[in-house]
């Protein structure tokens, strides 16, 4: 191993370290209000970042004696995980100026969490899986109550600081069995241990299911989940946006890397968990999502479904099922981001409003933003020919082809209940009586990153290669 | 009598096993809950120290340092947390939190 190019490797993790790190130097030692400047920087910087995230050629390489890992699927990830915490901080510029929130410390945690999200997806040994995670959970507590003069803020933050505390000990507890029972630590070693024997020890199926548990609670899945809908209302609106986007797709990202890669051999151990935490994802997240009136909180259960639905392909377990995993992830990314984009216009007379029937008669008042939103919402419920239906298409496929007809069906029917309340707010923009009108946004980011969005989600099955190329690569280089 | 590596396993998993209990059970006060954190990875560490002499491999006490460092940052961060809730709440029974719903 020629440390140099150990070094060229992970050049997008050294770049946004270093930004990161003068960055708040820079913020610290300066008089003046520094946060417009830093954020700034922090998008330029995430954007070099993404660029060499691209240019790194994608070959499967392993970093520094194989704590770390380069291929396909990695670059993949990291590119959405970087996408999404460009487009959340810069759509979340104007609420924060707005709200009395210009510390330049959010930027800074901004780019800690996303280094840790890339490292967490070119994890390959157990100790980088766990630093990696921390790394990104911390600065996570952080901006969770970054809003110090609100209680709910506050609220949030301690709540998602004791739950996920729990969670890392559940996974390093988890950490410490598989390292125990399989005599190492990385990902190569434990699947070489693995396929010695055609029935693990106990020690390693209490191990992964530990494991899987602690990676649960970071992707909300049932029955982990309970924390996802307090923080989702109580932390600031961009700080969901943010938690909705690109904490996701890492966390799901790493979930795929633990199991096919250490524990590939050990599939018809964990499809049953993964279909029992899928199915109960999905009812979830269609049965109380109906009766939320707070947007925030409908969102936080429409992502516990859309987890879900995720998992149905990763129950699959074959290379399609990650590919569908990795397209609807995608689509995901781009959806809730959008709809984020939304809410955070959602303002009258300087007052931020949450309540969903704050968008009454928004078709008449507001027609592009109605439009854009219900793009969204269509999109969510999955109905073609929009980019969402082709998310649920391809995981549902892939559950198909390998036998899992009850899991498809469930998937569908709940679906449909989530349509319903989907539609509600569609229903509401339209139908219902105009309240007051909306103030116009301030600055033009976030009707930038709206339309982009609405653009992504309308226009999808039009060119949709790219992704469904990328995703495919990304599944072979994953798949055993 | 000897010591083996089923009594370190089980001393962990009774000392891991508290800590979780802590934290469900405990209604008073949010320090107890770190604390307890706290319990559930140190019985971690204790595992990963009887694993790694067991196995004479040394690769077991280096995660140790990691886990110890990163207990460190968490705890830091939960007080800070803790501090800036109780300024405005004044209170930090686990009873009180409750302005959400959940």
């Amino acid at each position: 191993m020629n440390p140099v190019s150990d070094f060229f490797l992970i050049l997008p993790e050294l770049i946004l370290l270093g930004a990161a790190s003068c960055l708040l130097i820079f913020g610290v030692f300066r008089t003046t209000n520094a946060d417009p400047g830093v954020t700034r920087l922090a998008v330029v910087f995430m954007g070099v970042s993404l660029v060499f995230v691209l240019a790194i050629a994608g070959d499967e390489k392993m970093i520094f004696e194989g704590l770390l890992i380069t291929d396909r699927f990695g670059q993949f990830m990291k590119a959405l995980v970087l996408v999404g915490a460009i487009l959340t901080l810069v759509m979340g510029h104007g609420y924060r100026e707005r709200e009395g929130l210009m510390q330049f410390e959010y930027p800074v945690l901004i780019m800690f969490a996303s280094l840790g999200m890339l490292l967490m997806v070119s994890a390959n040994d157990l100790m980088s899986l766990y630093l990696g995670l921390e790394l990104q959970s911390l600065p996570l507590y952080v901006i969770a109550a970054f809003n110090r003069d609100s209680e709910r803020s506050s609220e949030a933050g301690l709540k998602y600081f004791v739950l996920g505390a729990l969670s890392s000990g559940l996974l390093l507890y988890g950490c410490c069995l598989v390292y125990g029972f399989t005599g190492s630590t990385s990902f190569d070693g434990i699947s070489a241990a693995l396929s010695h024997d055609n029935t693990p020890s106990t020690g390693v199926v209490v191990g992964m299911v530990f494991l899987s548990a602690g990676l649960a609670f970071k992707v909300s899945a049932v029955p982990f989940h309970m924390w996802t809908p307090d923080v989702y209302e109580g932390a600031p609106t961009p700080v969901t946006a943010f938690f909705a986007a690109a904490p996701k797709v890492a966390a799901v990202a790493l979930f795929l890397r633990v199991l096919f890669d250490p524990f590939g051999t050990m599939i018809s151990h964990w499809q049953q968990l993964i279909i029992a935490i899928s199915i109960a994802s999905m009812l979830l997240g269609a049965f109380a999502a109906i009766y939320q009136t707070n947007i925030k909180r409908l969102m936080a259960y429409s992502s516990i479904g859309n987890i879900g639905y995720a998992f149905v392909g990763l129950a699959a377990g074959t290379e399609e099922g990650i590919q569908g995993v990795i397209i609807y992830m995608t689509i995901y990314l781009m959806m809730t981001i959008g709809s984020f984009g939304c809410i955070l216009s959602m303002r009258v007379r300087g007052q931020m409003l949450e309540g969903i029937g704050d968008l009454a008669g928004l078709g008449r008042t507001n027609p592009l933003m109605a439009i854009a939103l219900a793009a969204m919402m269509f999109s969510l419920a999955g109905i073609p020919p929009l980019a969402g239906f082709f998310g649920k298409l391809y995981v549902f496929l892939a559950a198909i082809h390998v036998g899992l007809y009850p899991l498809a069906v469930i998937g569908l029917l709940t679906s449909v209940v989530g349509a319903f309340y989907y539609f509600r707010i569609i229903k509401i923009m339209y139908f219902d009586e105009a309240k007051e009108v909306f103030d116009k946004p301030i600055g033009r980011e976030i009707t930038v990153v709206v339309s982009l969005s609405a653009v992504f989600v309308l226009l999808f099955f039009v060119y949709p290669t790219p992704v469904i190329t990328g995703a495919a690569n990304a599944a072979a280089a994953l798949f055993p | 009598m000897t010591i083996t590596l089923g009594h370190y396993l089980v001393l962990a998993a009774v000392i891991f096993t508290l800590g979780v209990f802590g934290i469900f059970i405990n209604r008073k006060n949010v320090i107890v809950i770190l604390m307890s954190i706290e319990l559930m990875l140190l019985a971690v560490n204790l595992n990963l120290v009887a694993f790694s002499s067991f196995l004479n491999d040394m690769v077991g006490q280096v995660f140790v340092m990691f886990v110890l460092t990163v207990a460190a940052a968490e705890v830091s961060i939960g007080l800070a947390i803790l501090v800036s809730y109780h300024r405005l709440r004044q209170t930090i029974e686990v009873e009180d939190i409750n302005l959400m719903k959940g």
